[in-house]
């Protein structure tokens, strides 16, 4: 679910947010009976799906693969939805709040060609190939050291970011409604550890595509009341020229031909190849977690329209994601009636107050921090360090959240939360069953037990959950007692995204790439991202380095980190496969383009064609871009 | 979802019916006695009613077209 929130590398950032937990701040919202009602019905059933889905769970197909019976529907929502996660909800709000549509790109450019490629490409290899993850396609194609590299690598990654998903959730349920930590841990846990363990991967997509219609239930109305009250578009881009006298917020493209033209701090290159190209494509191509949804399709058609689909509603998903953020930046008001201008979460840290009385702990650095990275007025920075009723900061992260408050009485603000909870815990469910099906296919049994029946192996699937969820809960203590942490985890995703995507292309579009190529390409690459990570990490001057750029902000560094990641592995594996000996074509069958014959699939009419739909969406993309450019 | 068994969406329809019923029954609730909460905004459009409205009709949908018996044919 973290996989493309790169808000980690932002001013601002979630990074931090485990530094809310040291605040004193009262919750932002009071749920009602009505709300706690909505909330309840939610688990009621989540659980009740998880106890139907049982019976339908019984052999390893059924319980990792979901019997490979979804539709193109299911499987497309489900797949968008697996990326939908409540921190990348109310971080990208938190990022449109910062630097306006310029975020849009990870919802436009840094999804919706991968998703077409995914879809019209490279589908038909791993779905003609039967594998069960991408690391078995990675075994089919390079061998066994490949895949163990591969599936070690994502299983731990897997269960580290769970971790992370159940203490973000438990974070902002304590930041916005006051929960205490423990008990959101323990809920949600024990909530996936139920569901998933019940019905598998079926289970986890249903309730995908359940958080997919909550989120919108829950989301939609935020900007349609917000525009309302902000006189439409029109009336928003005023108030925003307006109050922050500049237009920048409203373009794409237009300012991202300098690093130091547009507040993000990126060049259109990175957007172009490290963004759209190696993350995006990195992502959406060859994460498991994703991948696995549309794996489950019924056939190979369907599997294709799957991302097809999921792309239509991906180009959507800004309306309640980046516009909220927009609005809030002219909407958003102090109960006094002023304007609420929302800072970064290193501000709102240092103006904590204290838990005992009402006095900004440390008002020198509060100060310096007020004056060197907001633009709040002098008078509204007095009342912060006076401590004065109602002066409290909240971060970017929270305009999401403080924009649900704003339009939403009773129930609907329980709608809105439980779309925020189902986001969290799907993200969660999502990471255990990836990994439950990584650890039993690619770990357990190709290295510690081969012979093993069917039912031992959905037994040993059962039981990776439940170890899973144990993992995860250790780790999000972990992350709650080392802050720094966090950082690491979420940069740990970011290592193996672009190698992996050289070596599976290299291997999907090339004949000539040999196994041992492709296990060294994929180690190599690894090592350059990481070498990369740790290198800035500890000169921060030599993201200049890195980035190309001394403009260069911490996003750009990590588009190029990714760049220089893919470039490496594809080099190693195209200098390693000249100088050893390549599989026969023969063997290359339904692995590779060129040595594959994909199996003729029935015409269908025009509407039910994924190439109609697909041009169609690339239309819609483009014409979206000029729109905004 | 293919194949036989309860589709999500029929899950999907009892969802919607039970939120937008409690939803719109609050917004009705609140149109009537004129108690809105303080700090919402635009509460003159009655949002929850016809947001609650909105979301039960869908629902209702759902669960008609879905529903196990019909599905199973």
């Amino acid at each position: 679910m973290l996989g493309l929130v790169p808000v980690s590398a932002t001013a601002g950032s979630f990074s931090q947010l485990p530094a809310l937990l040291a605040l004193s701040a009262a919750p932002l919202a009071r749920l009602r009976p009505l709300d706690i009602a909505v909330i309840a019905i939610y688990f009621v059933m989540v659980l009740w799906i998880g106890f139907y889905l049982k019976g339908r769970s019984n052999t390893s197909e059924e319980f990792f693969m979901a019997g490979r019976e979804m539709t193109a529907w299911i499987a497309g929502l489900s797949f968008v939805s697996a990326n939908l996660g409540s921190l990348e909800l109310m971080g990208w709000a938190g990022s449109a709040y910062q630097y306006g549509i310029l975020a849009t790109h990870w919802y436009w450019i840094g999804a919706i060609p991968a998703m077409i490629f995914l879809g019209l490409v490279m589908m038909p290899f791993y779905y003609v190939s039967k594998t069960h993850s991408v690391p078995g396609y990675l075994d089919l194609r390079f061998g066994g050291a490949s895949r163990s590299l591969a599936a070690i690598s994502f299983a731990t990654e897997m269960v580290l970011m769970s971790g992370v998903n159940m203490f973000a959730m438990a974070v902002v349920m304590k930041v916005v409604l006051g929960w205490d930590i423990t008990f959101s841990i323990l809920v949600s846990s024990v909530a996936v550890a139920l569901y998933v363990g019940l019905g598998g991967l079926r289970s986890a997509i249903f309730n995908e595509v359940l958080q997919f219609v909550l989120i919108w239930g829950g989301a939609l109305l935020v900007p349609i009341l917000g525009l309302v009250q902000a006189g439409g578009w029109n009336g928003l881009k005023a108030r925003i020229l307006t109050n922050l006298h500049s237009d920048s917020y409203f373009h794409l493209w237009r300012d991202t031909g300098h690093f130091s033209a547009n507040p993000m701090g990126v060049h259109w290159t990175g957007i172009v190849f490290g963004l759209g190209f190696v993350i995006s494509f990195g992502y959406w191509t060859t994460d498991f977690l994703v991948v696995q949804r549309v794996l489950a399709a019924h056939n190979l058609r369907a599997a294709r329209m799957a991302p097809i689909i999921g792309s239509f509603f991906k180009m959507a998903v800004p309306f309640i994601v980046i516009l909220p953020g927009l609005l809030g930046l002219v909407l958003l008001q102090n109960p006094d009636g002023s304007h609420r201008q929302l800072v970064g979460e290193d501000v709102v840290k240092s103006c904590a107050a204290s838990t005992t009385e009402d006095k900004i702990q440390d008002p020198a650095g509060c100060s310096t921090a007020l004056s060197t990275k907001t633009s709040l007025s002098a008078e509204a920075q007095q009342k912060v360090l006076s401590a004065a009723p109602n002066s409290e900061l909240h971060s970017y992260n929270e305009a999401l959240p403080l924009m649900m408050v704003r339009y939403c009485g009773p129930g609907l603000l329980g709608l809105g939360i439980t779309a925020l909870i189902a986001g969290f815990m799907s993200g969660m469910a999502g990471n255990v069953s990836a990994f439950s099906t990584v650890w039993t296919y690619d770990i357990y049994k190709p290295l510690i037990n081969k012979k093993g029946s069917d039912s031992h192996y959905v037994m040993v699937g059962r039981m990776s959950i439940l170890v899973g969820v144990a993992v995860s809960i250790g780790a999000a203590y972990l992350v709650m007692h080392a802050h720094g942490i966090m950082d690491y985890v979420q940069a740990l995703f970011s290592f193996f995204i672009a190698p992996l995507l050289g070596a599976i292309l290299m291997g999907m579009f090339w004949k000539r790439a040999t196994a041992p190529a492709g296990f060294l390409g994929l180690l190599i690459g690894i090592v350059t991202s990481v070498s990369l990570f740790v290198w800035v990490k500890f000169n921060p001057v030599e993201l200049s380095t890195v980035a190309l750029s001394p403009d260069a902000k911490p996003m750009a560094e990590n588009l190029y980190r990714a760049l220089w990641a893919f470039l490496t592995t594809v080099i190693v594996i195209f200098v390693v496969s000249l100088f050893t000996k390549p599989r026969p074509v023969a063997e290359l069958n339904g692995l590779v383009y060129g040595a594959t014959i994909l199996p003729k699939e029935d015409p269908v009419p025009f509407y039910k064609n994924e190439w109609m739909w697909a041009i169609l969406v690339v239309i819609i993309f483009a014409v979206l871009n000029i729109l905004f450019w | 979802m293919h194949g036989s068994g309860i589709p999500i969406w029929f899950f999907i329809g009892v969802l919607l019916v039970a939120y937008g019923g409690m939803i719109f029954g609050y917004g009705v609730f609140e149109w009537a006695t004129g108690s809105y909460p303080q700090a919402v905004q635009l509460t003159n459009l009655h949002t929850p009613v016809w947001w609650g409205a909105l979301l039960f009709l869908l629902g209702v949908f759902y669960v008609l077209k879905f529903r196990p018996a019909r599905s199973s044919k």
